[in-house]
């Protein structure tokens, strides 16, 4: 039941801060801080009590309930290591996003709220639901309010990007309503019984060449949000577009839905025919990799080049998860990329949120977001620009940081599947130090010759930055918990994408 | 006592977060204070540690103080933990005793700069990664501590960051070594696909037992970590950052050259000398880079104007003996000379930093000259550390350390005449660059009229200046040849942690080697004091037009390599990104959109409303349909 708490308490957050906006701006902000609060508190609980008492198997907390029994359809809820890791991520970005959207938003402050709130619980949901009816009404309702945030509230071409991001996703999307369908009536094909219930759809016998189609419209709604070359243009314009908590939950999260469906669905459920489509991803991962990086060097935009550099971080996220799936069973590989993989979504979450927070608040002071036209920001707002230095550093995975011991997994992992891809995304490491720089230099350093004046980090931004920083560092010298709270997800998800391998080798 | 071994890295990096946190409030003053008395505390602690490793060594050799695990992920589980033997000690003794000095000369020599606070901290932060560096137990430690080291260089050498140039040389220092970092990333990671542990006892241990002698994975191990090492340590290929990066403040340049950061490659070699000696080609190649870049360093110094480039492409020559004695397998007389050149250089670096500020920011030594009588100290730093460098027989440090490294390098199993013979090359040419600097500097008329020196140097600078002269001329006693004398306190106190250089070739004496080291530094120093003293026509007409000229210009612009790297990567990628900076890819999807939008006009262009043109396209189609069925 408390599953569903999380959800109805943010619903209900986003319902309040419309009705309570005719007592004044702050009304909304501070009841969907509340809200999202009261989440992470729960979350935080959930979370204790696991390292307390370790569940037995996979999952920490589940409730299933019949919804149309006629068709198969439940609602399932569900929360494993990995969940429970990635919906912790969504409600700490979540309060960032309230802190960050303070002054940012002076207009539909209940309705915005009301969209960031079904957002959030949106993301929630596709991160808990085990049926995958359920599943897919979840990844559609997140497409609507992130929608409407960009359309509305953001910046100039808002119009062409909030449509462009539609479009991808919704037809992405499409084909994995097509895929979840198919996937229900070779299961039925099968074994008579008609289910959209994950844990019996991931033994479903399918012929090989229906196994590959079925995964590939899966793949295809995943790769796009993840995104992966050459599929991610749309995200650049999006995040650029998006007002600052649009930002923050497309990287923070919304990117990390794409990560999360291929591994809770396209290893499990197409073991083989994943199999067959990891070389081609790894390849698309690597030129990701260093194909965002040199973009996001080319920016002059500060906002397009941190969106750029998601793409470069996702690719290292694809790399894992499509070298675990050809890693020789029973090897670490598998486990070190996974784990890697896992770690380098959170930390990406709050290095790459931290960043667009960053150039929010330098928008909201200069009205620019071009850095030609700053330089020299040191000088009249050192604390800003120390934290600008800080989640760049992050970004470049310097040791110390979270992002490095992600990264360095995931090439640890990806080495003994292809010493060439390792080498291509250990190149993508360097690229990412000359945006990283870039950005300090244009932005930061060099001579103030726009004579800017402007306030230094407040405290409430300051109280949004901070535990971010905490978070990264605590990471990057500790990241035992995460590991841990991860290991039986990683350590099933591991088996049941060697499964082929392993049939193999018996023969 | 050991157990305070953590506090050595810890307490700089916790004065450089506080610095970076609260500096500002703390005020200037309590800041010099804040950041020079934690390495002094840092030092005190090496200091005590080394006096108990000499009188109650550990057993076993080395101390190990686990911190914490790091982290463990399917049997990887690398811990933060320090591992203290003779090699550890003699580096964090040096790196941490040098780093105070620069730290004192600093909190007066950067007294009147923007930003003290900020420096202090970087500078703090510096030492607190290479401290870490060289304790780390395993290489994921050390990788931190490598790229800490270069993180601080580049905000160093950045650090006056109103001017664009030291924004491009810190972000070239940091872009270069991190290209080397690549290497050394992906050897790392094949080390643990392969061995399972970066620990590095273990990991050497490991190696012996499942490698062989010459083994194909040793040698590529090998070469990716020589990759980074190359790197961090300014050696050939990647030699080009470390001139640039005398743009930054000069007590940095010290840091850098002496103490931090460019002997970071030397130690990590050292270190890992068990992998080394499995690894011929490898270890081959290691000499080859010490031997290329320090012939073609001691060049690039002698055509310098810069009084800070021409110091800078003397640390890139002099650690290039070091990698020459590296790739022989002369261990500990690396080490040597990695001590002798700490003291010496820092030395000569913090000099020419009294120099530059007498003069008003003056670099160029064709402004100077005749500076020895108004600046004494300066000039009998320049004498004392100069002969170091250069090696003045007997009673310098230098000549002892860099004598044995050239004898070696003949001596030795892996050692061949031509190494030696460059090696001695090399030594003819530290004597002429250095002893052009100090005459040009120092003697003969003020060429140009500078305004008075108004400010002569205090106490904070004058200290680090005579305990560092001191150094540079007694250090090298600590280890003597065979033959005059044979004192080994020095490789002796490091034979456990590196071992004990045989030399197999017979043939030519030490003494043989150092004596004509001898001739050639006194050759040198009066050559050059031809040239430039008694016959300056002579110098120019050797650079004049032609040939000279040519050899000069090529020479001072370090061999062509930069243009070489500006032609061949910087400019392939700046050229990519620029002219696709709006994403090619995204013209495919503006396709799709452009014909669809373009069939939707052609398909609206038939719905015109004229009865007639429906009729005729129901018939035209009743047609074809009927036509098909037909058919």
């Amino acid at each position: 039941m408390i599953l569903v708490w999380l959800l109805i308490v943010l619903g209900a957050a986003g319902g309040l801060a419309v009705l309570s906006e005719r007592w004044g701006g702050d009304w909304p902000r501070w009841v969907t801080l509340i809200g999202i609060t009261v989440d992470f508190v729960i979350g935080l609980a959930i979370w204790i009590g696991s390292e307390i008492h370790p569940p037995q198997g996979q999952w920490l907390v589940s409730l299933d309930v019949n919804w149309i029994p006629s068709l198969g359809i439940h609602f399932h809820l569900a929360l494993d290591g990995l969940s429970l890791l990635l919906i912790m991520l969504t409600f700490a970005l979540g309060m960032v996003a309230v802190l960050a959207s303070w002054h940012d938003i002076t207009e539909g402050i209940g309705f915005f709220h009301l969209n960031l709130c079904w957002l959030l619980a949106a993301i929630t949901g596709v991160f808990l639901a085990l049926d995958l009816f359920l599943f897919y009404f979840a990844w559609e309702l997140m497409l609507v309010p992130m929608f409407l945030m960009i359309l509305i509230w953001g910046h100039e071409r808002r119009r062409y990007a909030a449509i462009k991001f539609f479009l991808f996703t919704q037809i992405s999307g499409l084909l994995m309503l097509i895929s979840i369908l198919a996937l229900y009536f070779f299961h039925h094909a099968a074994t008579g019984v008609y289910t959209f219930e994950y844990a019996q759809l991931l033994n479903t016998p399918l012929p090989a060449g229906a196994a590959v189609l079925i995964m590939l419209g899966f793949f295809a709604a995943f790769m796009v949000k993840l995104p992966v070359f050459p599929f991610h243009t749309w995200l650049p314009d999006a995040h650029t577009e998006a007002s600052t908590a649009g930002s923050l939950v497309l990287a923070g999260l919304m990117l990390k839905t794409g990560a999360y469906g291929m591994l809770r669905f396209v290893l499990p459920l197409f073991p083989s025919a994943a199999h067959e489509l990891a070389p081609y991803a790894m390849v698309l991962a690597a030129i990701g990799i260093v194909y965002g990086g040199v973009l996001a060097y080319a920016q002059s935009d500060i906002k397009r080049l941190v969106a750029y550099t998601s793409v470069s971080h996702m690719g290292f996220v694809l790399l894992g998860i499509f070298a675990a799936a050809l890693a020789p069973p029973g090897s670490s590989a598998a486990r070190w990329a996974l784990e890697g993989v896992i770690l380098e979504m959170l930390c990406h979450g709050f290095s790459t949120g931290a960043l667009f927070l960053i150039a929010g608040f330098l928008q909201e002071r200069l009205h620019t977001r071009e850095m030609r036209s700053m330089n020299g920001l040191w000088a009249v707002m050192p604390r800003l620009s120390g934290a600008g230095l800080f989640f760049a550093l992050a970004a470049i995975g310097l040791p110390g940081l979270g992002n490095f011991v992600a990264e360095f997994l995931i090439l640890m992992g990806t080495f003994p599947v292809s010493a060439g891809l390792t080498i291509v995304a250990a190149i993508g490491v360097l690229v990412s130090t000359f945006y990283g720089v870039a950005m300090v230099q244009h932005a930061f350093h060099g001579p103030n010759r726009h004579n800017w004046q402007a306030p230094d980090l407040g405290k409430r931004e300051a109280l949004a930055l901070v535990p971010m920083m905490a978070v990264l560092l605590w990471l990057g010298w500790y990241p035992q918990p995460v590991f841990n709270t991860a290991a039986a997800s990683v350590e099933i998800i591991a088996n049941q994408a060697a499964r082929p391998v392993a049939v193999e080798a018996r023969r | 006592m050991y157990g305070w071994l953590w506090l050595e890295p810890v307490i700089p990096f916790a004065t450089s977060a506080a610095l970076l946190i609260a500096g500002r409030r703390m005020g200037r003053r309590a800041a010099g204070w804040i950041g020079t008395g934690a390495i002094a505390a840092s030092t005190i602690i090496a200091a005590l540690l080394t006096w108990q490793f000499i009188v109650h060594p550990p057993s076993g050799g080395a101390y190990t103080q686990v911190l914490w695990q790091w982290f463990a992920v399917a049997g990887f589980h690398p811990r933060i933990s320090l591992y203290l033997d003779s090699l550890a000690v003699v580096m964090t003794l040096v790196v941490s005793f040098v780093s105070f000095l620069i730290h004192l000369y600093s909190a007066e020599f950067m007294a009147e700069s923007e930003g003290y606070e900020r420096f202090f901290a970087y500078m703090n932060l510096f030492v607190a990664s290479m401290l870490t560096l060289v304790l780390a137990s395993n290489l994921l430690l050390l990788f931190l501590g490598w790229e800490g080291v270069g993180l601080c260089s580049y905000l160093l050498i950045g650090f006056w960051y109103d001017d664009e140039v030291n924004g491009l040389a810190g972000r070239k220092a940091f872009i270069v070594t991190r290209a080397g970092d690549v290497a050394m990333t992906l050897g790392l990671v094949l080390l643990v696909t392969r061995l399972g542990t970066l620990d590095i006892q273990e990991l050497m241990h490991r190696v012996t037992l499942q490698w062989h002698y010459g083994a194909m994975v040793a040698e590529v191990a090998g070469f990716l970590l020589l990759g980074g090492a190359v790197g961090k340590s300014a050696q050939f290929p990647l030699q080009t950052w470390l001139p640039d990066a005398m743009a930054g403040p000069t007590p940095t340049s010290a840091l850098i050259h002496a103490a931090t950061m460019v002997t970071a490659g030397v130690y990590l070699i050292a270190r890992l000398h068990v992998l080394y000696a499995l690894a011929p080609m490898a270890q081959l190649a290691v000499a080859l880079a010490g031997f290329i870049t320090l012939v073609i360093a001691g060049f690039s110094a002698l055509t310098q104007h810069d009084i800070k480039r021409i110091l800078a492409y003397s640390t890139i020559s002099q650690i290039g003996y070091m990698f020459l004695a590296l790739g022989v397998g002369a261990w500990s007389a690396a080490i040597f000379h990695l001590v002798t050149h700490a003291f010496f250089k820092a030395l000569l670096f913090l000099a020419s930093g009294v120099v530059i500020q007498a003069l008003h920011e003056e670099h160029d030594i064709f402004k100077m000259g005749g500076l020895r009588k108004r600046l004494p100290l300066a000039f009998w730093c320049f004498i004392f550390a100069g002969s170091s460098l250069a090696g003045l027989p007997l009673i310098t440090a230098g000549f002892y350390s860099k004598g044995v490294i050239m004898w070696s390098a003949h001596s030795s199993a892996q050692g061949a005449w031509w190494l030696w013979a460059g090696a001695m090359a090399g030594a003819f040419m530290t004597a002429l660059y250095t002893f052009r600097l100090i005459f040009v500097v120092f003697y003969g008329e003020p060429r140009q009229a500078h305004p008075p020196i108004t400010r002569y140097p205090g106490p904070a600078i004058n200290w680090p200046l005579g305990v560092l002269g001191f150094l540079s001329m007694l250090a090298g006693f600590i280890d003597l040849p065979a033959a005059m004398g044979g004192r080994e306190a020095l490789s002796g106190f490091l034979t456990p942690a590196l071992p004990r250089f045989l030399a197999l070739r017979p043939g030519m004496g030490e003494i043989s080697s150092e004596l004509l080291a001898s001739i050639l530094f006194f050759a040198g120093v009066y050559l050059i004091y031809l040239f430039q003293l008694q016959k300056p026509g002579w110098s120019a007409q050797l650079a004049g037009p032609g040939l000279g000229d040519t050899a000069h210009r090529f020479w001072f612009a370090d061999w062509g390599m930069d243009w070489l790297y500006e032609k061949t990567l910087v400019h392939p990628v700046a050229w990519f990104a620029r002219v696709n900076k709006a994403d090619g890819v995204d013209r495919i999807y503006d396709g799709i959109a452009w014909l669809s939008e373009y069939f939707h006009r052609g398909l609206s262009r038939t719905e015109n409303g004229r009865l007639r043109w429906y009729a005729g396209w129901v018939t035209a189609g009743a047609i074809v349909l009927v036509a098909l069925a037909k058919w």
